[in-house]
């Protein structure tokens, strides 16, 4: 197997990385130099916008383009968000990459806010994170000492003052305009858009929201050039991607893939994944943290045209949301077959009833009512006609409200009920077995 | 030389309206008429930032504008949508849009007590109202809904957050009418809840206008709960010298007695002008008021008498037509049934009516 490039998780393993001297010793602000030196921001936005790099928070919108719409009216101040609040069930890609090594989210926010001309940028830390707060704020602290922060950066007349700002711990502050109203000290609600953050964000002015992955590729892109970034992965998929992997398999954990790599490779390679536990076998898989849609095993390792299927944007999402799933965060969870859909279902449903900010309506209470219908499903209190009610909720919820996270809670739902039917069928027939400890379906409809 | 503003052309529901650039959409759809204005359950026009919440309004944009023909792909709220020019709008004419709405008003019932007959709000509710236009009859839900604590929150009024559909519009208001908001919306989710901090009372010079924006009975008038419908009341525009407001309100009398008193709405049901807890709570004679008339109520309006027998029950004939076609006699042979004639020659009868008549003699004599 050839080498496998690692951009972000390079250093990790270093002892001492997370202080100031060792990161310094092994290459680290190198790229701060380069940039602010040598090159004007709109040479670093040319780079980042050829390295075709995609946001890492979900959605995979281009960095470079989204930097691009940032209005940049004359007296106004423009504002970095970083997006650290990594909350979705799943996902732990980011809480790893700023303990292990705070000093590169750094370093990007550096650039990222030269790039931007930011002279105040913010990250945004998960509040249950504390610890890694302290680990930032002291890398921060180091950074200051050193002449990397603060007034006029490596004498170039650039300032900027980095915050490190805990949230208050709610899943919604993560998307991005509930983050901003968040960070400017209210109730954490998605604002209605238009205007979009890059026109009117934190406290009314433009402002970049970027996931802590995408300001971390930023160092590498300005060393060595936003061409050789777009040539790591796949088609439009470009460069790496941290893919934090949990459930029935050998070894968890957090990987950095090249995009483009085989599903059926990260699962069943001893590089990665190491296959599914000893004496069982692969059921089904959420590819992109608890917000995609759930898969059954023979369509992540093979699309429906019979392709086999890879790790990038275009691939996973390959057959729409009838046989495909998508990227998403990177929370790759694989279950195995003693996993109960229905009530990993009931799980994320809950999850999403409980997380759900209350503004807008069908998200507010369709969650709640998924919730409460899976729950008895799942409890044995099932009736027939509960199916093709969720089916029809999750569809009315399904892109009429504020934000995505409408969508995202009735995608896991439909999805399993798409994939799953006859487990829940199952479930509603068979009450007094389906209750019992522990119990799954078999895969016919028999009593087990 | 006379300037013209440039002005957008719309159209919505295949009726063109020209428009100032900067409307909503929903404001378009307004001027049109109410045929095809979007249903608003928390979009409120004199209250600043509010709409986009309840998602009643969501509209279908088939052509964005004449320079952007294509289509949104999604639904958009039309109150916060502003309009462009050529934009081609359907509403009431897109299944789509038709069958959203009855989900909205299906998951804003879920967790809304159906408590109409004990509710002060029941006749100028804007959820009934919208549910009665929109909804679909039929109710799928069939868990425990969700419930609050009771909580009291002042002299004047009564928060019933059960009731309560979250549209944030007393949160507005508080914040843009009154000096001081001390009520918020706490929580998160469906229990997410309006309360005041730590169980502070509203006391505030334009509070009782909370009541007034109010779409759903959660806010309503202490002084006037429980005492009587409001179909039955008779509501007149009076106005009267106010230090602290503009004084403008309609009084809504139950015979020569003046039993709420509350600021003048429009025919969308918003407050024109807001008024203070003076003119609202405490003046509740009418020799305090200058009465100017009656209160136009359009036939809309359930507090116009007779709406549901003459307006929204279209075809009683209809009615009456089924129930002939379907009419079958039923073949009865119970001794009732039989000839009259035959009963009264009956030997039985006869006793009977000899012993009955014999018994009213006895007991009269």
């Amino acid at each position: 197997m050839a080498e496998s490039i690692k951009i972000l998780t390079d250093k990790i393993g270093i002892e001492g990385i997370e202080n100031f001297d060792v990161y310094r010793k092994n290459g680290g602000y190198k790229a701060v130099e380069k940039a602010i030196k040598k090159m004007s921001p709109d040479e670093v936005l040319d780079e980042v916008k050829k390295s075709g790099v995609r946001g890492r928070g979900g959605a995979g919108f281009p960095m470079g383009m989204k930097w691009g719409f940032l209005a940049k009216p004359e007296g106004v101040p423009r504002y970095l968000v970083c997006n650290a609040d990594e909350s979705e069930p799943g996902t732990f890609k980011d809480h790893y990459l700023m303990k292990s090594n705070p000093h590169l989210l750094i370093e990007g926010m550096i650039i990222s806010s030269f790039t931007l001309g930011a002279n105040t940028s913010f990250i945004y830390v998960r509040g249950e994170l504390m610890y890694v707060i302290y680990i930032l704020e002291k890398a921060i602290a180091e950074a200051k000492k050193a002449g990397f922060l603060g007034k006029n950066i490596l004498g170039s007349g650039y300032d900027l003052q980095l915050v490190v700002q805990p949230g208050g711990g709610a899943y919604i502050c993560g998307e991005e305009t509930a983050l901003l109203e968040s960070l400017e000290g209210k109730r954490g609600n998605p604002r209605n858009k238009p205007p979009f953050p890059a026109v009117k964000g934190l406290y009314q002015c433009p402002t970049v929201v970027n996931n802590v992955e995408s300001i971390s590729t930023t160092p590498w892109i300005v060393l060595n050039g936003g061409e050789s970034y777009s040539k790591i992965g796949l088609g439009r998929s470009t460069g790496t991607k941290l893919i934090s992997a949990s459930g029935h398999i050998n070894n968890p954990g957090v990987y950095e893939i090249e995009l483009g790599l085989p599903v059926e490779e990260f699962i069943y390679s001893d590089d990665y994944l190491g296959g599914i536990r000893p004496g069982h076998e692969l059921k089904a898989v959420v590819a992109g943290g608890s917000s995609v849609p759930i898969l059954p095993a023979a369509l992540i390792l093979k699309t429906a045209d019979g392709n086999s299927r890879l790790m990038s944007y275009e691939s996973l999402s390959e057959g729409g949301f009838q046989s495909g799933t998508m990227l998403g965060s990177g929370g790759f969870i694989a279950m195995d077959e003693t996993t109960c859909i229905v009530r990993n279902t009931w799980n994320f449903a809950r999850f999403y009833h409980h997380e759900s900010c209350g503004q807008c309506s069908p998200c507010r209470e369709g969650t709640g009512w998924m919730d409460k219908v899976l729950y008895r499903i799942e409890h044995g209190l099932g009736n027939e006609r509960d199916i093709d009610l969720l089916v029809d909720v999750a569809k009315r919820i399904e892109g009429n409200t504020i934000c995505p996270l409408g969508d995202a809670a009735a995608w896991p739902v439909a999805s399993a009920i798409r994939h799953f039917r006859d487990e829940f069928e199952w479930h509603i027939k068979y009450p007094n077995e389906a209750i019992k400890y522990q119990a799954v379906y078999k895969g016919d409809m028999i009593k087990v | 030389m006379d300037i013209k503003p440039e002005l957008f052309k719309v159209t919505i529901d295949g009726i063109e309206v020209e428009v100032s650039p900067g409307t909503s959409i929903l404001q378009a759809a307004r001027k049109i008429g109410t045929e095809v204005a979007p249903p608003a359950m928390c979009y409120y026009k004199p209250l600043e930032k509010s709409g986009g919440k309840c998602r009643a309004c969501l509209v279908k944009v088939a052509q964005g504008s004449t320079n952007d023909p294509r289509p949104m792909p999604k639904l958009v709220a039309s109150c916060i949508t502003p309009v462009q020019n050529g934009m081609v709008v359907e509403n009431f004419t897109n299944e789509q849009v038709v069958d959203t709405r009855k989900g909205i008003v299906e998951f804003l019932l879920i967790n809304h007590p159906l408590d109409c007959p004990v509710c002060d709000q029941a006749g100028e509710c804007h959820l009934q109202d919208f549910a009665f236009e929109n909804g679909n009859g039929v109710q799928r839900f069939e868990e425990e809904r969700r419930t609050f604590e009771k909580e009291d929150i002042g002299p004047y009024i009564q928060l019933q957050m059960n009731r309560c559909i979250l549209c944030y519009r007393c949160v507005f208001t508080a914040d843009q009418i009154t000096d001081g908001r001390v009520h918020g919306v706490m929580n998160r989710g469906d229990h997410a809840e309006i309360s005041t901090y730590i169980h502070k009372t509203i006391d505030n010079d334009f509070s009782g206008n909370v009541i007034d924006v109010c779409p759903v009975g959660a806010l309503t008038d202490k002084t006037f709960r429980f005492k009587n419908r409001v179909w039955f009341t008779k509501p007149m525009e009076a106005h009267r010298d106010c230090d602290k407001c503009c004084g403008k309100v309609h009084l809504w009398y139950k015979g020569d007695e003046i039993i709420r008193v509350t600021g003048r709405k429009n025919q969308w049901g918003e407050v024109e002008d807001f008024i203070c807890n003076t003119c609202r709570f405490e003046m509740k004679k009418t020799s305090d008021w200058i009465v100017t008339g009656p209160v136009n109520i359009s036939r809309h309006s359930v507090i116009s008498a007779n709406k549901y027998a003459a307006n929204t029950i279209k075809k009683p004939e209809f009615a009456l037509d089924y129930a002939a076609e379907h009419y079958k006699k039923i073949n009865d042979s119970r001794p009732y049934n039989k000839n009259l004639d035959e009963i009264k020659a009956s030997e039985d009868y006869k006793t009977l009516m000899e012993q009955n008549e014999n018994y009213l003699n006895k007991s009269q004599n």
